[in-house]
């Protein structure tokens, strides 16, 4: 272990420029959580399953766990920890997730949040079939996924109300 | 859960990156998207010395159309192994070129997975029930092999040779998928292409996949059919066999019933955790009967559309 090679690299986390030295076979979700200690992201299958590590990859939903540090050397990434309001209280859709008790347990809530949020992006005013499938790859093992799809029409409603 | 200890390099050309294969040998693993590779490192499954990716390499990221559609022959529409699935998944000359491609990516995993994933790295994966491959197959797409001496292409029908098992060795990289394009049609002609499968959830593995492409003349007779399954051999598999039968006879339900029927029985499934043999036998034929049916009704609402314009 010891002797195992570091690659140096640089990625901007939500806005910061971050420089680390690594091992190869370090993933990104570990880069995140161990070595920045940025743990609003979860680990949960490790393999590519369950879509609770997703982070947004030059502002494309991404799997964390299937990527390793190295590879998002140079690249911008925007963690669930990025996606709250600049004095750190929660965004929009956060805000509905809370509204709908959608978060329920909690664990696949940042990567609902991240995925939903990715979609709202590029589409304010998702069907329910375009929101199921945004979150299609995100396991909810609560199984309450009627409420993370309320969550998402009710964040895509008030983003389309005009604040006065 | 965590990959054993690897190199890593980020060549800057194909040629470096063919020589560091070179140098490495089967040690060695190129890395794209990832999406397959590094759940099988995670699983340790596969325990590559080195890693070598190519996912920045813009010679690996060409997507061309034919610049026009020819009368006679097919045309060729080129896609770089590196081109992210998402990508083609939105790209309009895809769309309109190789329609049955843009019918398949909606069943490639998830958004999470196609963003990062590429059109080669699901080819050269081997896995029977990849829907990419499966449409490089049906459609007869050919595939160009770099390594250190130069160039080798090879046909998608003769590539995949077991599960998870291609005609690629060590030292090749995947640059560039060659998709048939079918030359321009006369008025009265109907085209149309559909792709479904079966999975226990949408996004999941396909337990059988079936997709079709083909042209009709008014009378519905078949001018040109393309059929394959996916899941139910060790490879994916095109069936031009059927699509030969079919040669001028009317695709009515009885046709599309005898294909579906021949189609099944052509097919080769295993039983495993997920599906017996049997149950992927039945799928075959379901599906096959499925995506006649749907590709006949797009290639008629195709039609319609056209005429209407």
């Amino acid at each position: 272990m010891s002797d195992e090679r570091l690659y140096s690299i640089s990625i901007e986390v939500n806005g910061e420029l971050r420089e680390a030295l690594v091992p190869a076979r370090l993933s990104l979700v570990d880069f995140l959580r161990d070595t920045l200690r940025l743990t609003g992201t979860h680990a949960g299958c490790e393999h590519g399953i369950c879509g609770a590590c997703s982070v947004l990859l030059d502002g494309e939903p991404v799997r964390s766990c299937l990527m390793y540090a190295v590879q998002a050397d140079g690249r911008k990434l925007t963690t669930i920890e990025g996606l709250a309001q600049p004095d750190g209280t929660p965004g929009a859709l956060q805000d509905a997730f809370c509204e709908t008790h959608a978060t329920q347990c909690g664990y696949c809530t940042p990567g609902m949040i991240v995925a939903a949020h990715a979609l709202l992006e590029t589409n304010p005013a998702p069907s329910e079939h375009e929101i199921r499938e945004a979150i299609g790859g995100n396991l909810c093992r609560c199984t309450g996924y009627q409420q993370i799809v309320d969550a998402i029409k009710l964040a895509a409603e008030k983003r389309g109300t005009p604040t006065v | 859960m965590k990959a054993a200890p690897f190199e890593y390099a980020r060549p800057a050309t194909l040629a470096e990156a063919c020589s560091l294969l070179a140098e490495h040998g089967p040690d060695a693993k190129l890395i794209a998207g990832g999406q397959s590779l590094v759940p099988m490192m995670a699983m340790r499954l596969a325990r590559p010395a080195w890693l070598v990716d190519i996912s920045r390499l813009a010679e690996l990221q060409r997507i061309a159309a034919p610049a026009d559609v020819p009368a006679r022959g097919d045309g060729h529409f080129t896609v770089g192994a590196g081109v992210r699935q998402c990508v083609m998944e939105r790209e309009p000359l895809a769309r309109a070129n190789l329609p049955l491609l843009a019918r398949a990516l909606r069943w490639v995993g998830h958004a999470q997975t196609r963003n990062r994933g590429t059109i080669g790295g699901s080819i050269v994966h081997g896995d029977v029930s990849a829907e990419i491959a499966l449409v490089a197959c049906v459609l007869d797409a050919a595939l160009e092999l770099r390594d250190t001496s130069g160039v080798t292409e090879i046909p998608a029908r003769e590539f995949f040779l077991a599960p998870m098992v291609t005609a690629i060795l060590p030292e090749q990289c995947l640059a560039e998928i060659r998709f048939p394009v079918w030359p321009s049609a006369a008025a009265h002609i109907m085209r149309g292409c559909a792709f479904e499968e079966v999975s226990v959830r949408h996004g999941d593995f396909a337990l059988v996949s079936a997709c079709a492409q083909l042209e009709l003349d008014a009378d519905e007779r078949c001018l040109r059919l393309e059929l394959g399954i996916g899941g139910a051999a060790p490879v994916p598999l095109a069936l031009p066999q059927i699509g030969a039968q079919l040669a001028g006879a009317r695709l009515d339900e009885a046709a599309i019933g005898a294909a579906a029927a021949a189609a099944a029985d052509l097919a080769d499934p295993e039983g495993d955790l997920h599906a017996s043999a049997d149950y992927r036998r039945h799928l075959a034929r379901v599906l096959a009967e499925r995506v006649l049916r749907a590709a006949k009704e797009d290639a008629m609402s195709n039609s319609k559309a056209r005429a209407g314009k």
